[in-house]
């Protein structure tokens, strides 16, 4: 069907290569930024198809949970750390949870030579998709907070600790999801460590701890979510200790940067098979 | 312009599990050496399993080859890989990384992440979709497209942000012909302005034949050809292709049928024959006309095809390529 000879294209006096010819001029590089924008652009339209259940049902359960509890705890600390855990599992079910499976599937299918065929840097596509996660919790997390708080009792005074709780909690959790989901060997593995990852910040977090054996007190502080739900939680108080709230966001903080730098190892590991 | 010398993967054996057969060792690629020269369409033809994809894989930076050496334009892509992404436009078989967006935003998406400025890649990307008229379905998502539409969104994002070299495995896969006319348009297109190359991996038979300037059949991870379609089907000139359709069985008991039988590759109902033209034309005679007539329900002469080429070169699969 082609109609152009192949003698007769410019450029095809070249076609006689000779072994100390220069290498051609390379392609531009997609820089971080306005790549990293345009994969969380890309990732956040993703949700009108297909997230919006599924933030439904993240919200839902985290509502029925609060209901439920309100029958066990009547105020004080442990309504707080319930409160503070039904908002922070909003984040772990989305940023965890569906990372992990959408990573997971994302690598098994195959999908990942379309990133990898690109000059863009790992870091943009992990940092992008991890970013549309977090804040597909948003909704979800302030929705769950305030009606807690107005079941419960709390004041709404300190809710805006959210502006830093969603972030920090979104980029430890985000992190560890896409790690697990780039890691995981198959995608049902994936989807598996992203529901067990939930579960546990689930059972850990919305659970007052005080009355936990030292075995799971001790599982409870190694899973990055309890930092969030302590941060938050701490600011239901009449006098919130700053100090505390910081160095539970710090931890956070950490957490994600580390994971997070795991998971951009785990992507260009599995880009390259 | 893409030189490939001793590209040689070895899928290593799995044990056996519960459930799942243990595999042998297998050789995907087997010491593959291609020259592809600038501004053709270079093809890579074979049956499913010949190691076309693996090999692509490694000529795109996607795997590492466990020996020889891969050079395009000058740049070694083995040893960095992660320059092949700044050279070519590579378009795969999976499209999942695309599948939730809309055909508009998977275009500029990745002329984005092929380094374009926001305008620029807004402006490509619209030029793109209007080339392949794809501007009435820019608004909607990939996955409630049908499968020759999704895959002609998918060839319309490897085209935005412009690349010498296009590798495009099996890109017209479930495409209606209007779409096909469409990739071929915008293909030579390129060819013609930039002197852009394309390597093209298909195992449809008709369209490596019309499309390409020049072939490599692979079998088993080898190279077992590599010349222009026309040269390929010279050297199987002296042949001729037979089919014979029985209504229901064969009619064995006219001699000249069953001393066919040995010669005869057997399909269901179908025989297929490849002989001398002098040949060919005494079986036609025989079979429409006398006892094995009553028998038969149809019968085609045609000239070589690409797939009897792969045939005659001692391809191993019998089935496999698609002519359609």
């Amino acid at each position: 069907m082609s109609v152009v000879p192949a003698e007769a294209l410019p450029g095809s006096a070249l076609a006689v290569e000779g072994p100390a010819r220069e290498a051609a001029e390379l392609g531009p590089r997609a820089r971080l930024w306005p790549a990293l924008v345009a994969v969380y652009r890309a990732q956040l339209s993703r949700a009108r198809v297909a997230r919006i259940p599924l933030l439904f049902v993240a919200t839902f359960q985290s509502v029925g949970i609060m209901i439920l509890m309100r029958g066990v705890v009547d105020g004080g600390g442990e309504a707080q750390a319930v409160v503070a855990g039904s908002a922070v599992l909003v984040v772990a079910f989305v940023a965890l949870n569906l990372l992990a499976q959408y990573f997971g599937q994302l690598r098994g299918s195959g999908g990942l030579d379309h990133y990898a065929t690109l000059p863009v840097p790992p870091a943009a596509v992990v940092l992008g998709a991890a970013g549309a996660y977090a804040s597909f919790t948003v909704p979800g997390t302030v929705v769950t907070a305030v009606f807690g708080s107005v079941l419960f009792g709390l004041p709404l005074t300190h809710l805006w600790i959210l502006v830093a709780v969603i972030p920090l909690a979104g980029a430890a959790l985000a992190g560890l999801g896409a790690a697990l989901g780039l890691l995981a060997p198959r995608p049902e593995l994936a989807t598996l460590l992203g529901q067990l990852g939930m579960s546990a910040a689930l059972l850990l977090g919305v659970l007052p701890a005080d009355r936990m054996p030292e075995a799971v007190r001790f599982t409870r502080d190694l899973l990055p979510s309890t930092y969030g739900v302590e941060a938050f939680a701490r600011t239901f108080g009449p006098h919130p200790d700053w100090a505390f709230v910081l160095g539970d966001l710090a931890v956070c903080a950490g957490v994600g940067v580390v994971s997070l730098a795991v998971a951009t190892w785990a992507y260009r590991r599995a880009a390259v098979r | 312009m893409c030189a490939v010398r001793g590209l040689t993967k070895t899928y290593p054996a799995v044990r056996g599990r519960r459930g799942v057969p243990a595999t042998p060792e297998v050789r995907a690629t087997d010491d593959v050496r291609l020259d592809i020269r600038r501004g053709e369409i270079f093809g890579l033809l074979g049956p499913n399993g010949a190691g076309k994809t693996t090999l692509v894989r490694q000529l795109t930076g996607l795997m590492r080859p466990d020996s020889g050496s891969v050079e395009i334009l000058g740049h070694d892509i083995v040893r960095h890989p992660e320059r092949a992404s700044r050279i070519l436009a590579y378009l795969g078989q999976e499209s999942t990384a695309l599948d939730e967006l809309t055909v508009s935003l998977a275009a500029e998406t990745t002329g984005r992440l092929r380094g374009l400025e926001a305008a620029r890649a807004r402006a490509e990307r619209d030029a793109v979709l209007d080339e392949l008229g794809l501007t009435p379905l820019a608004g909607r998502p990939l996955k409630k497209l049908s499968g020759g539409q999704r895959r002609l969104a998918c060839f319309a994002a490897a085209l935005v942000g412009r690349r010498p070299l296009l590798v495009l495995d099996e890109p017209t896969t479930g495409m209606d012909p209007v779409a096909r006319r469409a990739v071929w348009g915008a293909v030579d297109r390129r060819r013609a302005e930039h002197g852009a190359t394309v390597l093209l991996v298909t195992h449809n038979v008709i369209e490596a034949e019309t499309v390409l300037d020049r072939v490599a059949v692979l079998d088993r991870g080898r190279v077992i050809a590599c010349d222009t379609p026309t040269g390929l089907k010279e050297q199987v000139a002296g042949e001729v292709r037979v089919d014979l359709v029985w209504r229901e069985t064969a009619p064995l008991h006219v001699p000249e049928v069953a001393a066919l039988r040995d010669r005869a590759v057997e399909a269901g109902r179908r025989w297929t024959l490849r002989l001398a033209p002098d040949e060919a034309r005494a079986v036609v005679a025989t079979v429409t006309g006398g006892a094995a007539f009553a028998a038969l329900d149809d019968f085609t002469l045609a000239t070589p095809s690409l797939e009897d080429v792969y045939l005659a070169l001692g391809g191993a699969a019998q089935q496999g390529l698609v002519k359609a």
